[in-house]
């Protein structure tokens, strides 16, 4: 049972990445990065790079198929702005993290999250 | 003015990404929160955010030679045979549903990086004392 679990690892894994991208068009990274750390084993800034590489196509067949369901408004002006901040922001990002001791940073992150989580589900 | 607060979210959210923590996390709940953007527009707009941004980065990191080819193909494979029914069943179920599973999932993740922040602060508290 165990070893069988192993050969099936990475099929598992992607699987399980692909099915969270697609349902909630976020979230495949979230799985991916510590499933690779831990399953395969690849080190951190391996399995970041990784994941990135396989949540691009997932992200573009997501994306199609969004965006030709007719259940979905797209808003193209909105992803223009969203994108001029978030190239900025990615920058601002990738430098401080080198500033900012990583525990604080879950912490902080986590109850964002949870406050997050919480408004939507009693909104 | 609403176009001043989408720059600013994708900036908050570029910042959560470019420390490798996944944007989609803040973008989402940021757009269906503060903006009243529908849960399925707010998804859309994250995959279509994601795809430049992970452009953009992946090209570095084929530089540097960071990407593991093993395994590679067959992780992208079963993700799309993941990703399609999941995709197929986002753009047919009650949006309201969609955001309450999102919420769960937004939880989990929460749940994760607390205890991997407290971990880490033990470990330091640790490290400090000896």
């Amino acid at each position: 049972m165990k070893t069988s679990l192993k050969k099936h690892i990475t099929a598992i894994i992607g699987t399980v990445a692909g099915i969270a991208n697609g349902l909630f068009g976020a979230g495949g990274g979230t799985i991916l990065v510590p499933a690779l750390e831990r399953f395969i084993p690849l080190d951190t800034h391996k399995a970041h790079a990784t994941a990135l590489a396989v949540m691009l196509p997932l992200s573009i067949v997501s994306a199609v198929i969004y965006t030709l369901s007719n259940q979905v408004e797209v808003q193209w002006l909105t992803v223009l702005y969203v994108s001029v901040g978030g190239l900025v922001g990615g920058i601002i990002g990738a430098k401080l993290l080198k500033k900012l001791s990583a525990a604080w940073l879950n912490i902080l992150f986590g109850l964002f999250l949870a406050v997050g989580a919480i408004r939507m589900l009693f909104a | 003015m609403n176009w001043l607060w989408y720059i600013l979210i994708g900036l908050a959210a570029g910042i959560v990404s470019g420390m490798g923590i996944g944007g989609g996390a803040v973008l989402i709940p940021a757009l269906t929160i503060l903006l009243s953007v529908g849960q399925r527009e707010a998804q859309h707009i994250n995959l279509l955010f994601f795809i430049p941004t992970a452009i953009f980065a992946l090209r570095t990191h084929v530089k540097e030679g960071n990407i593991e080819k093993k395994g590679l193909l067959k992780l992208a494979l079963f993700g799309v045979m993941g990703v399609v029914p999941a995709a197929l069943i986002a753009v047919r179920m009650d949006a309201n549903w969609l955001r309450k599973g999102f919420a769960v999932f937004l939880l989990c993740m929460a749940v994760y990086e607390l205890v991997k922040g407290y971990k880490k602060w033990k470990q330091g508290k640790k490290n400090n004392l000896t």
